[in-house]
Formats: structure tokens, C-alpha cells, sequence
């Protein structure tokens, strides 16, 4: 019971901003706090992955980037020319297609969003799979090149392709239809439901990973990340708890991609760049690396900032500074102590 | 037999640490590997338990052939074992730690442990009943919630043995179980020896302490510089020439 | 393939190939001493460039060049100071992501000093028109005085390591750093040295490539990864290695133009890296069961 606790502050959380933004009449905010909550969905699949496995990744941003660009490739490409091409025409008959018309009347067809988002998680798994088997067998210095190896293999590959935009990435991505009244869209008159499946889908995550971590595979994990030898020669499969973990974070990072760019309408470059991929990293080492209500804390004040303009251009020096000041002073993260204490002295009066 | 080595071999570069080894371990035993620094009781438990791989020779476990096998592959065939310099998993309680040896007799996997199923739970409750009852058993019931790495040396030791049985091996390897202890917490190790042994658990230590060893011990194989010298019961051990010449040396007389 | 063709893509091939291999000797030489792995390397040759473009507006070019030099020395002795120094035997993660951190902050602040824009050293010698023929293939004098410095560089190196007190004290720490302070050398003074020493050489390298290569605030992240390739193929810590693997990175960089798009270019060489890092961790030329010893 006491693990669903920060659960339902979450929740309670989640519902107490909507309601002041109306209050104060500032719902211009729910836009920067519904990106906020893609964005914690690739930290938390991250903290899970380097708080709670021990394996850093440099390249998440390659993932969300995977599934950003693949659904928006998919919903914007038109595919009329093609039509006669036989695997187009079966993905037509098994009503995976749009037909439509674009602005100028001409006709239009593109891929499903439900199936692009499919096609989009779909091979976001083979990759992460197809990458995660050599890379995880490294440790230190080589894992973290590795995976910013691969973080700038994505970046360059979406800034050499015309069919990725290039230096200007996809625009006018059509929204997400996901249930009838339910569209993942930018639109000003869905802002309020979407600000609630962004955060709810957050809130989903948390409680899938908290099960986790309380869980034998979680135990596991933080024994594979203490001491891994010792923990394959007690009975753990190592190397497959490993990769199922960068496999999970892989996938809710490119969950995050693929919805944030319904919600934008878009996504550059920008998006799968080391940069990000450092950021993410920064914030899960603030937020305490294995502490996954540490990482969403400071992941959701942070984005919001850094969102909302406030470090103007030092956006990125932030994010560096705040690595290294971490790293040098607190390496358990800001709230990693004080936070947890809190908590439990918190709970302990309770019971 | 439920282990047996058969011309186990390993070589680090120039270095032969186990040459040509051969012996065997009969089900309820309880067997001793000595010898003097260096002769190759580590590497010969690393090689047993998969963490490192032969450069040739073959070990049988059960009748499987396990050389070339992962650890873990190892581990739930049913061995277990300690390590000589402890290796608990920092951050995580006494507690925590025994219920990591419950993993091979659990199998919550990664969906059913994010939804939390109710059979799960069930599991779950029962690895904590099973680790708390082997934590009394090792008399250290109180530290359960103790982080395990901040505990004292002879309990981390405890903790670590916790562990392995937690496993439910029909094969323990001890590395070492009494470095480190006095002569109380040593006669205490040898009773608790005796006690797993006499529950059906066989037994495979590495010991320096030459009073634990011929007191436990049914046999005892002698390496030196990685190759089998001697092999037998304690009362041979202790009358074998080539015994007394390498541990007394070859000048003194 | 002409024959002036190739003569054109070996000598480009050449000089990157040894600007490479000197960033990976940067990491070799702190890898060596510390058993870190430094993610700014390629931020001091940014940096070197950087100042020297600016030094050269008061200074005479070789003046500038030098002063740019002892700057990033500078700066790469108090990266040292200030970051690492004072903590106690950090683990690799935390090592990686100041590291990280240290090259973030460097990049951002070249940003507010120097803009986005891209900037070069003039030519040493002559302008960008001016050509000489070698092998039949037309190039700037610029690209020998690069390999010209580099190699110097290089063998300079060597020397220093091979004869001079320093520098045998350096390889002793490298060697065994306990047994090192038991002989009394200073290893937190070899530490600063090594990243001075490594500042250096990647600024020097940064200041005679800026004419042909330009200097931009953001090009350390790409040689650093390019550095680090070059470091991993011959077998980490070995600096001798290092100048053929970078050799054979410039190489393969330079003549795979004539077969894939040039914006594959960087993810060539990476896919090397990540095939040596999954192949051969130890490096081409290094060995296993030396490299399983080290710590990562």
C-alpha cells in the first residue's frame, strides 16, 4: 500500500494544476505541461534503466526520435503515387490507409496513426533489440560511446534523408485519433483532455514501474547493478534482464516521440540530438539516478523551465552545469536524500 | 557423483592456474580444496561455477556436462555459492539481498510484476517468509532491514551464506567461509557446515583454517601450483608426504 | 579511380586520419594516467582554434597560435583542478557524466563568445587558392603543414616518454599508480599533467587544421567520438597504435566519399567504432587478455 502513496499525490497533483490554471485562468500552461509529461516518460524508462539496471544510455533521445519521426513519416507521406504498389494496395485493403484530400484538393492518402504508431513501437523494439544484444555486453566508458554512437547514427540518418525532412524535420502532422471525442492533437479545444492523457499515461507508466521495482525482476535489477557477477552466479540471467530493461525504456521513449509529435504537429531534428539525449541523463542524475519519484520530480520542474524559456539562451548550459555540480557535490541527486527521508518519516508517523 | 572434474585445465597467459585436475564430489559430502596461496582454489571455484571458462577439461554436474555453461545456467541446476572477499549487493537490506536467492525458485517476470498480479504478490510474500526464516536460522533475524553492505564483516558473511541456501542448492561452494573470523565465530561456521550438510546439501569448500577442515571434512583434495597433489580422507591428508612437504616446506625436517 | 583522384582522397584521408589520431591520444594520455575516459577531448581542439582566431587579431599568427596553446593548456590544468583532483576515487559513471558536463559547458560558453558562425585561421602559408602537386593531386600546402605538425607531434611524444624524467614518471603512473606514489612521484601532479599535456596537443592540432577544416563552437563532440574510435582501435592506451588506427579511420573516412552520400559520412565511422566496440573491445592491435584486466 505505501509504494501507491506518491501515486495518488500524483494523481491528486495532476488534477490540482488543471484545476488552478483555470482558477488563475492560465491555461496557456497546459501546452509546456503536456510536453513536460512526454518528456517524463522517456526519463522515467531511462531512470529505470540507469538508476535501477546500472547501464547508462547517451543515445535515448535516438528512440524517441525512432518513434517521432516513423509515425510522423507515416501519417504525412502521400502515398497516392504508390498506389498501385502491391503491399500499398494489401495495406489499403486491411484498412490501414487514410484517404483524404490536402489543402489544395488533390488527393491524399497516408498511413494510419494507429498503424503508424504500431509500425513506429513495432521497430522501435527490433532496434532497440538489435542493439541492445552487443551494446549491453559492454560496461563503462564503451557503453556510454556505444550508445551515444548510436544516438548520432539516428541524428545524422534523419538529417541525410529528404524522406525525414532533413535539417527542417516533418511538419504538419495530422493528430492522433485515439478513442471517438479522444485526438492526440495540438488543437486549442482539446487542451484540457490531452493535458490529462499525457498525464495520465505518465501516471500509468509510474505505476507499471513501481510494481516493477518492488518486484522480484526489481530486485534483480538493483542486484545486477550492485554486483553483477554475484548476481548472475545466484541464478539471474543478466544479460536478458538487461536488455529487456533498455528494451522497456526504449520503448516508452519512443512512445513519448510518437505522441509529442501528434501533439505538436511536428518534430525536427533537434529531437533525436545528443543534447537531448544528455539531458535526460542530467535530469535522472538529479533526480537521484535509482529513484524513479525523484527523476519525475525534477524531470517535470525542469522541463517546465526549460520549456516555459527561463534559461533563455543557456538552456544547455544549464542542463551541463547542473550535471556536473550533481555529480561533483550529490552524486545520490538532490532529492535522492532528503526526499526518501522525508517520505518514510512521513509514512512511519502514519502507521 | 554430483560433481565431478575430469582434467580441468586453465592458463591466464604464461600462467598455469589449474593444470590437469581431476576429482569428483559424491552427493552428501562434505569436501575440502586446500592448499597454499596461489595454488588455484579460486580460480578452480570459478571455473566450477561458470564465472570463468576452462581452457580444457570437462565438469559434470548431476551428470550434465556444465563447462561453457553461464552462471546463472549453473545456479539453477542447483548450485550455489560464497565468495572470499563477500559480494552482497550495496543498497539493498540483509533481507533484500536473501530474497535475490530466491530467484531461481521464483518467476515473476517483467508483466506480471508491473501489473502486480495477485500470484505474484503470493510469491513475493512467500520468498520474504523463506529469506526471514534462513536469516533466524543464521541468527540474524534482527538485521533483516539493515542495509546489508553497512552490517559487520562476519555478518555480511552470514548474510552472503543466507543467500546462497536461499537457493535451495544440492551444491554449496564455500570460498573460504572462515577467513576472516575468530576462533568462536570459526567453531560457530563448522557447526553451521555440519548442520547444512546433515539436511541432504552437499558441500564444496576452499579453507585455509586447517582445524575447520580436518574437523568437517569427509575428504580433502590438496592442490599445489594449480595440480591435484593428494586426495583422501582427513587421517591420509594428514600422513601424505607430499602434504607435509609442501606445507612444512622442502627443507625443513 | 584516376590516379589523381586517389592521390586527392589519400592525402585528405592522411590529414584527418592524423588529426584523429592525435585527439586519441589525448584520451590516451589522460586514460593512462587516470582511467578516465575525457568526453571534452574534442572541446580543447575546438578551443584552440577558437582562441587563436581571436589572439590573431593583436598577434602575429605563430604568436597567436602559441599563446592559444597555453590557454587551453591552462584551461585543461584547471579542468583538472577544479573537477577532478579533489574526488575521491569516483566511480566510471559519475567520471563520464562530469566529464560530460565539462564539455557541455565549454561547448555553451564558445557558443556566447564566439557564436554560431564559422571561423578559420588564415593559411599559414599562401591563401586558400594556392595549390601544390603532389602525386598528381592538387592540394593546399595548408594539409601538409598539418601532417607536418601532427607527426612532429607525435614522434615529440614519444621522446617525451621515452627519455625525459616526466615523462617516464607519467608512464609509471599509468603503469601502477600505487607503486608510483610509493616511489614518490606526485601522481595528482602527473594527473594535471597528462590533461595539460592533452589540451595541448588537441589545441595545436586545432589550430593548423582551422584553415582547411574551419573552427565552429559544436565540431568537439564529432572529433571526440572520432578520437575515441581512433583510441578503441588501437587498443586503448596506446598512443603508437592510436596514429595507425587514426590513419586507417582518415583513410576509410576519405575514400568511402567516392561510394556513399557525404552526409553518411559520420555514420561510417561510427558503425566502426560500435563494430570494433562489439568485435574486438581490445582494439586491433591490442591484446585480450591484457585488456581484460583493465578497468572500465
Amino acid at each position: 500500500m505505501k509504494r501507491h502513496l506518491p501515486l495518488g499525490l500524483l494523481v491528486l497533483a495532476i488534477i490540482g494544476v488543471q484545476l488552478l490554471t483555470r482558477a488563475t485562468d492560465t491555461a496557456f500552461y497546459l501546452t509546456p505541461l503536456t510536453m513536460t509529461a512526454y518528456y517524463s516518460l522517456v526519463i522515467v524508462g531511462l531512470c529505470l534503466l540507469m538508476g535501477y539496471a546500472g547501464q547508462i544510455s547517451l543515445g535515448h533521445a535516438g528512440f524517441f526520435a525512432i518513434g517521432g519521426y516513423l509515425s510522423a513519416m507515416l501519417t504525412t507521406k502521400n502515398l497516392v503515387p504508390f498506389k498501385d504498389n502491391s503491399l500499398i494496395s494489401l495495406c489499403d485493403e486491411l484498412g490501414l490507409l487514410v484517404h483524404g484530400q490536402d489543402m489544395f484538393g488533390s488527393a491524399f492518402t497516408h498511413v494510419q496513426p494507429w498503424a503508424a504508431c504500431g509500425c513506429a513501437i513495432l521497430v522501435t523494439i527490433v532496434v532497440a533489440y538489435a542493439i541492445g544484444i552487443p551494446v549491453l555486453k559492454l560496461k563503462g566508458h564503451y557503453l556510454a560511446m556505444a550508445t551515444l554512437g548510436f544516438g548520432i547514427i539516428v541524428y545524422r540518418l534523419a538529417l541525410a534523408f529528404p524522406l525525414f525532412g532533413e535539417a527542417d524535420g516533418i511538419s504538419d502532422v495530422p493528430g492522433f485519433p485515439l478513442l471517438p471525442g479522444l485526438s492526440v492533437s495540438g488543437d486549442f479545444s482539446s487542451r484540457v483532455s490531452n493535458y490529462y492523457l499525457a498525464w495520465g499515461m505518465v501516471a500509468l507508466a509510474m505505476w507499471l514501474l513501481v510494481n516493477l521495482i518492488h518486484s522480484r525482476v526489481g530486485r534483480a535489477l538493483k542486484a545486477i547493478h550492485g554486483a553483477e557477477g554475484a548476481a548472475n552466479a545466484t541464478g539471474i540471467n543478466t544479460a536478458r534482464y538487461k536488455l529487456n530493461t533498455f528494451v522497456i525504456s526504449a520503448v516508452l521513449a519512443s512512445v513519448a516521440g510518437i505522441f509529442l509529435t501528434h501533439y505538436n504537429g511536428g518534430i525536427g531534428p533537434s529531437e533525436a540530438g545528443i543534447m537531448k539525449s544528455v539531458r535526460y541523463v542530467a535530469i535522472v542524475a538529479i533526480g537521484g539516478m535509482a529513484n524513479l519519484w525523484g527523476a519525475l520530480t525534477m524531470g517535470a520542474l525542469l522541463n517546465i523551465m526549460s520549456l516555459r524559456g527561463m534559461f533563455g539562451s543557456y538552456d544547455d548550459a544549464v542542463f551541463g552545469a547542473i550535471l556536473i555540480v550533481i555529480m561533483l557535490f550529490a552524486p545520490q541527486g538532490l532529492l535522492g536524500i532528503s526526499l526518501s527521508a522525508t517520505f518514510k518519516r512521513i509514512l512511519r508517523r502514519g502507521e | 557423483m554430483l560433481l565431478e572434474i575430469k582434467n580441468l585445465s586453465r592458463r591466464f597467459g604464461g600462467l598455469q592456474a589449474v593444470s590437469d585436475a581431476s576429482f569428483s564430489v559424491r552427493q552428501g559430502m562434505i569436501k575440502a580444496v586446500i592448499g597454499p596461496n596461489g595454488a588455484g582454489k579460486t580460480t578452480l571455484f570459478n571455473l566450477i561455477s561458470g564465472t570463468l571458462l576452462p581452457s580444457s577439461g570437462a565438469i559434470h554436474f548431476k551428470g550434465q556436462p556444465i563447462h561453457g555453461l553461464p552462471p546463472y545456467r549453473i545456479a539453477r541446476l542447483g548450485m550455489a555459492r560464497t565468495y572470499q572477499n563477500i559480494k552482497l549487493y550495496p543498497g539493498m537490506t540483509a533481507l533484500e539481498n536473501v530474497m535475490v536467492g530466491r530467484h531461481c525458485r521464483s518467476r515473476a517476470g517483467f508483466i506480471s510484476g508491473m501489473l502486480s498480479l495477485p500470484w505474484t504478490k503470493k510469491e513475493e510474500n512467500a520468498s520474504r517468509a523463506a529469506a526471514l526464516e534462513l536469516l533466524a536460522l543464521l541468527d540474524i533475524a534482527d538485521l533483516a532491514e539493515v542495509e546489508a553492505t553497512s552490517l559487520a564483516f562476519g555478518q555480511q558473511r552470514a548474510v552472503e551464506f543466507a543467500r546462497a541456501l536461499a537457493m535451495e542448492p544440492e551444491l554449496l561452494l564455500l570460498d573460504e567461509p572462515a577467513a576472516g573470523l575468530n576462533i568462536y565465530e570459526t567453531a560457530e561456521v563448522a557447526r553451521l557446515i555440519t548442520k547444512i550438510n546433515e539436511q541432504g546439501i552437499t558441500v564444496l569448500l576452499v579453507e585455509h583454517d586447517m582445524s575447520l577442515v580436518m574437523d568437517i571434512s569427509h575428504e580433502i583434495v590438496v592442490l599445489s601450483f594449480g595440480e591435484k597433489i593428494a586426495e583422501g580422507t582427513p587421517s591420509e591428508i594428514q600422513h601424505n608426504k607430499e602434504v607435509i612437504r609442501i606445507y612444512l616446506g622442502e627443507d625443513d625436517a | 579511380m584516376t590516379l589523381e583522384l586517389f592521390s586527392q582522397y589519400l592525402l585528405a584521408g592522411v590529414t584527418y586520419g592524423i588529426i584523429y589520431a592525435i585527439v586519441g591520444i589525448g584520451f590516451n594520455i589522460i586514460y593512462n594516467t587516470t582511467g578516465i575516459i575525457n568526453f571534452a577531448q574534442g572541446e580543447f581542439v575546438m578551443l584552440g582554434g577558437m582562441i587563436a582566431i581571436s589572439m590573431h587579431q593583436w598577434l602575429p599568427l605563430p604568436l597567436a597560435i602559441v599563446a592559444a596553446v597555453l590557454l587551453v593548456m591552462l584551461i585543461g590544468a584547471l579542468v583538472e583542478i577544479l573537477f577532478i583532483r579533489w574526488l575521491d576515487r569516483p566511480s566510471v559513471l559519475r567520471m563520464i557524466i562530469i566529464t560530460i558536463g565539462i564539455s557541455i559547458l565549454v561547448r555553451e560558453a564558445a557558443l556566447h563568445i564566439w557564436g554560431e558562425g564559422v571561423r578559420s585561421l588564415p593559411y599559414f602559408v599562401g591563401n586558400e587558392i594556392t595549390t601544390v602537386r603532389i602525386m598528381g593531386a592538387r592540394v593546399s600546402p595548408q594539409v601538409l603543414w598539418v601532417i607536418g605538425v601532427c607527426t612532429v607531434m607525435v614522434l615529440a611524444l614519444s621522446l617525451f616518454f621515452k627519455y625525459t624524467l616526466q615523462g617516464k614518471k607519467m608512464q609509471a603512473c599509468a603503469a601502477n599508480r600505487v607503486a608510483a606514489t610509493l616511489c614518490g612521484i606526485s601522481t595528482k601532479n602527473m594527473v594535471t599533467l597528462s590533461f595539460m599535456l592533452s589540451a595541448g596537443i588537441g589545441a595545436l592540432a586545432g589550430c593548423v587544421m582551422s584553415p582547411i577544416t574551419y573552427s565552429q563552437y559544436d565540431i568537439g563532440t564529432g572529433l571526440a567520438i572520432k578520437g575515441f574510435t581512433v583510441a578503441i582501435l588501437g587498443g586503448l592506451g596506446s598512443s603508437m597504435a592510436a596514429v595507425a588506427a587514426g590513419l586507417l579511420l582518415g583513410l576509410i573516412e576519405s575514400f568511402s566519399v567516392s561510394v556513399v552520400p557525404l552526409a553518411f559520412q559520420d555514420a561510417i565511422s561510427i558503425s566502426l567504432l560500435l563494430a570494433i566496440l562489439f568485435l574486438r573491445p581490445h582494439g586491433l592491435f591490442g591484446n585480450k587478455d591484457a585488456a581484460d584486466l583493465k578497468e572500465f
